[in-house]
């Protein structure tokens, strides 16, 4: 988080500090708290989020099946996650836009892991993707990619 | 609607997909989406409803702390809108298009247009093309005025299928 020039930065390097995006990806937001979502490793540009399973959770009454949108809150924080894994600045993170697609059902009462990338940061935009999994991300079961907002408070001409 | 005494559990563990096609049914009669969206559990856990007012089906959010993604802002989740644009959009699809099964959703797009504030969402579907096996739905979502969106969505489903018992349809 040192150097405060205006170009575009590369993404970080430096190995993002575990505990302090837990803080910001866990406790710091409620939705996150409320369904137990847990980040369980970082790295520079990227991490992986668990979600454990829970019945009141689903979204297909009828088999069991985890909600598409629970998988959506999941991946869209984990590419955001992600972002701010890469940022050399810190910046707030807000999603611009977000496509999931579906590639198949979940399996009733399992787990789901994220594991997202950001793969291009510029100064105001980020981009980022992720694929959500039981077991492999060779097997995914949903895959998202977006485009993300960093805003910084602006200090002129430092 | 559902039995005096049965719990949200009882009732989700007893939902078949006999059914639910006959819940579908029952909701059509009564012109009540929110018959359906009740049975979905994480359309309760989100506090998602549906109703129909002046012809129009709307899907509701209503607000609690629990739906906060920034609270600093403080802003509601993008993830929280996303399933009520997701839910919204699959309630269009079963109140317009035949058959009783859950659509099942393909692919979604969201753009995040402004900052959702701590209060409750609307969201409209509209049809944008029905095909045989996929319908493509536009969703908008909106909190006081509706002429300022938070959040739109395109979403695909896949319908007309034969209900699947279980999980995994490898």
């Amino acid at each position: 988080m040192t150097p405060a020039g205006d170009r575009t930065g590369p993404i970080s390097e430096a190995r993002p500090r575990l505990d302090v995006l837990r803080q910001i990806c866990m406790e710091g937001i409620p939705l996150n708290r409320e369904l137990a979502i847990e980040l369980s490793d970082v790295w520079p540009g990227g991490g992986l989020m668990r979600l454990p399973y829970r019945g009141d959770l689903v979204g297909d009454p009828v088999n069991g099946v985890l909600a598409g949108g629970v998988i959506t809150a999941l991946l869209d924080g984990a590419c955001g996650m992600a972002v701010m894994a890469a940022l050399v600045r810190p910046a707030a993170v807000a999603t611009l836009d977000l496509r999931i697609d579906y590639l198949r059902p979940a399996t009733a009462g399992r787990d789901v892991i994220a594991r997202a990338e950001c793969y291009r940061l510029t100064r105001h935009v980020a981009f980022a993707r992720a694929l959500a999994y039981h077991d492999s991300p060779e097997d995914p079961v949903a895959s998202a990619a977006g485009a993300f907002m960093l805003t910084r408070r602006h200090r002129k001409s430092s | 609607m559902s039995p005096s005494g049965a719990s949200d559990a009882e009732r989700d563990r007893d939902v078949t997909s006999t059914r639910w096609a006959q819940r579908v049914e029952e909701a059509r009669r009564a012109s009540d989406p929110g018959m359906l969206v009740a049975g979905i559990p994480y359309a309760r856990f989100l506090g998602i409803s549906a109703e129909v007012v002046d012809g129009e089906l709307l899907g509701r959010m209503r607000y609690a702390d629990r739906l906060v993604g920034n609270p600093v802002l403080p802003a509601l989740h993008g993830g929280t809108v996303g399933a009520l644009l997701e839910i919204t959009g699959l309630m269009t699809v079963l109140w317009n298009v035949d058959g009783t099964g859950v659509p099942r959703i393909i692919n979604l797009t969201i753009d995040y247009l402004r900052s959702a504030a701590t209060e409750d969402v609307l969201a409209q579907g509209f049809v944008t093309k029905q095909g045989r096996r996929v319908v493509n739905v536009f969703v908008r979502a909106w909190q006081r005025d509706r002429e300022k969106p938070v959040a739109s969505a395109n979403a695909h489903f896949l319908v007309g299928l034969p209900e699947i018992e279980g999980s995994g349809e490898e």
